[in-house]
């Protein structure tokens, strides 16, 4: 009862939560110096062509009326028309999201295969070479400038060494569109030369994306596992006699990953801030390189697009991290 | 000045703590005396075609740029402007959020819910694609950077002391003291305020490393200030043409966030478990990208 009151306290702050944002990207891409209906315009513009566009895409309204009648259209599912590429905003973002999600899930993957037991083995040998060893990376995880970490490892591994292509996500033709994922269509076409290229292509830029990612996940596992290895159940079962590996496996590894679990929701939203900026070093077609371009370009209504889409998924992402813990965590039910 | 005094002292004990005081030490110190320490202090501003892109060596220590300029200068000037970027940003973050958080934790009311949303909207998007968009809508300068981040940073201490406050006014102290009258503001200011100055100054030391790299971030994307600032992310952003021949360029720059960073992470860490024991070293989720931020 309790996790359904959550959930629907939660809700009904939801569109308000994202309103408010709207609010706010709106006010500050509307008072963006630069006018984007010259820029839409063109230098040849007379000034009654610009007057007519003006009206044309609606800019000579109230700002409060412009705001409302962008609410009305996004209610519909309609984020208006990229004053770049012209096209509605709903497919630019559509053909970039399955780059994004790729890099994500990618980096995901990698931050967690090798970031659980790392941090289990790290807590087991709690001071040993290999602990202090993780320590500094994961130190250093968190200390890196995630852009300079991806132009080293291009320098290292894709200049200097020539194993990885530099940038971009495929050199030839993408694998037959599916699930758009290019690692995924390629393994179910059973096309293994793009299947080789397109994981070339993401290696870089997932294990740059993956570092911060890592490092959290290594030092909150080992965090975790620590704190059940003192704990006085684990006590009571060295006194009972169960042997080290049975503890450690039954009981300690259990204990400990359940919080873990509910740290994987939030490294999506590390990795999704983190994407913004390795998309643009890596130019990997996605969302984030979408969005730092629009920003650039002034165009307003992909900018609007593009934090409409971040909220949201961050606010879903959020109120399921919470909905988890809660329904995990027997002293939150209790509570 | 005891309390201060052994915390100095607990805090010496602590070797990683140390290295982090160590090295915010020297950056304070590469700031403050850069135009002694620099060997071209004129190369801020001066350009020398002739000297292109030469690689490290008894002259220029860490090579020289696009422009002649000697790099390790640059940096030893680049030092001011991370600082001066970190520490107004914490600051405006610190004197926006603290109040907030206190009062909308100390009033049960639609006004504090009001507050923790109006926050809560700024949490929803990833910070630095907000800072993106706040910085290139002022238009590229210092000044706009410091604006982007402050704006952007200030929620994540008004849900901390929210938090801290709430569970505070459970405490039966506080409770007994409103009993025998006290103010609100009295409260507030003399019993609360200084029970939740430790996290606060945990947080604020991960701030620091936190808003340093995404200043350096947006001075990667072309939003810091403009050239010839010697700011670190734009020095990264000029060097990559250069790559891979002029490999110092973009190196020397990238480990001089790194170590920044890095020592007021470690700072924050030890800072952590001097503050609050019940949070052992280890817990800390740490820094704090966006969500990164527990």
């Amino acid at each position: 009862m309790r996790l359904l009151a959550l959930v629907v306290r939660r809700l009904a702050w939801f569109a308000p939560t994202l309103l408010g944002l709207l609010a706010i990207t709106f006010v500050i891409s509307r008072v963006i110096p630069a006018d984007p209906v010259l820029l839409v315009a063109g230098e040849t513009a007379t000034p009654a062509q610009v007057a007519a566009l003006r009206h044309q895409l609606g800019f000579d309204r109230p700002l409060a009326v412009q705001f409302i009648d962008y609410v009305g259209r996004l209610a519909r599912g309609d984020l208006g028309t990229s004053l770049y590429t012209t096209r509605p905003i709903t497919d630019d973002l559509a053909t970039r999201l399955p780059a994004t999600i790729e890099l994500t899930l990618v980096a995901m993957v990698f931050s967690i295969v090798a970031g659980i037991p790392l941090g289990v083995v790290s807590a087991l040998w709690r001071n040993s070479v290999l602990d202090h060893a993780l320590r500094v990376v994961t130190v250093s995880g968190l200390a890196i400038a995630s852009f300079w970490l991806g132009i080293m490892l291009q320098l290292l591994f894709a200049m200097r060494l020539g194993w990885t292509p530099l940038n971009g996500r495929l050199s030839g033709f993408p694998p037959a569109t599916i699930t758009g994922l290019y690692l995924v269509d390629a393994a179910i076409t059973w096309d293994w030369t793009a299947f080789a290229a397109a994981l070339g292509h993401v290696a870089l830029p997932a294990t740059t994306l993956a570092f911060p990612a890592l490092a959290t996940l290594v030092r909150f596992t080992r965090a975790g596992v620590l704190e059940v290895m003192q704990s006085n159940f684990v006590l009571y079962q060295r006194a009972m006699g169960l042997p080290g590996s049975v503890i450690v496996w039954k009981y300690i590894l259990r204990s400990a990953l359940t919080s873990t679990v509910t740290q994987i929701g939030l490294l999506f939203g590390i990795l999704l801030a983190g994407a913004v900026v390795t998309e643009t070093v890596f130019d990997w077609p996605g969302m984030g390189t979408y969005a730092v371009n629009s920003i650039i370009r002034s165009d307003y209504n992909a900018i609007m697009g593009f934090t409409v889409w971040a909220g949201a998924i961050f606010l879903v992402v959020n109120l399921l991290v919470d909905v988890t813990h809660t329904a995990i965590d027997p002293r939150e039910r209790a509570a | 000045m005891r309390a201060i005094a052994a915390l100095l002292r607990s805090l010496a004990r602590d070797r990683s703590a140390l290295l982090g005081l160590g090295l915010i030490l020297a950056l304070v110190l590469s700031a403050v005396l850069a135009p002694v320490l620099a060997t071209y202090p004129g190369d801020v501003f001066e350009i020398h075609p002739a000297k292109r892109l030469l690689s490290p060596g008894p002259d220029h220590w860490l090579g020289t740029d696009r422009m002649g300029s000697d790099i390790y200068s640059r940096l030893l000037f680049g030092a001011r402007i991370t600082i001066l970027i970190g520490v107004i940003a914490v600051g405006a973050s610190l004197v926006i959020g603290v109040p907030v958080g206190l009062v909308a934790g100390h009033y049960h009311s639609w006004t504090s819910d009001l507050l923790m949303r109006v926050s809560d909207i700024f949490l929803a998007v990833p910070q630095v694609v907000l800072a993106i968009a706040i910085a290139q809508t002022l238009g590229p300068s210092l000044p706009n950077v410091i604006l982007a981040l402050s704006v952007t940073y200030w929620p994540w201490f008004a849900r901390l002391v929210y938090a801290e406050t709430r569970s505070l006014e459970k405490e039966i102290f506080i409770e007994s003291t409103a009993a025998l009258g006290a103010s609100p503001w009295r409260l507030i200011a003399l019993h609360v305020l200084p029970n939740v100055a430790s996290p606060v100054i945990v947080r604020a030391s991960i701030g620091m490393g936190f808003t340093i790299l995404t200043a350096a971030a947006l001075g990667f994307l072309g939003l810091g200030p403009p050239p010839p600032t010697p700011e670190w992310g734009r020095t990264i952003a000029e060097s990559r043409e250069f790559l891979p021949d002029a490999w110092w360029y973009a190196a020397a720059p990238g480990l001089a966030i790194f170590l920044t960073v890095m020592g007021f992470n470690l700072l924050g860490d030890g800072l952590r478990d001097l503050l609050d024991p019940r949070i052992r070293r280890s817990r800390g989720i740490a820094a704090g990208a966006g969500v990164r931020d527990e």
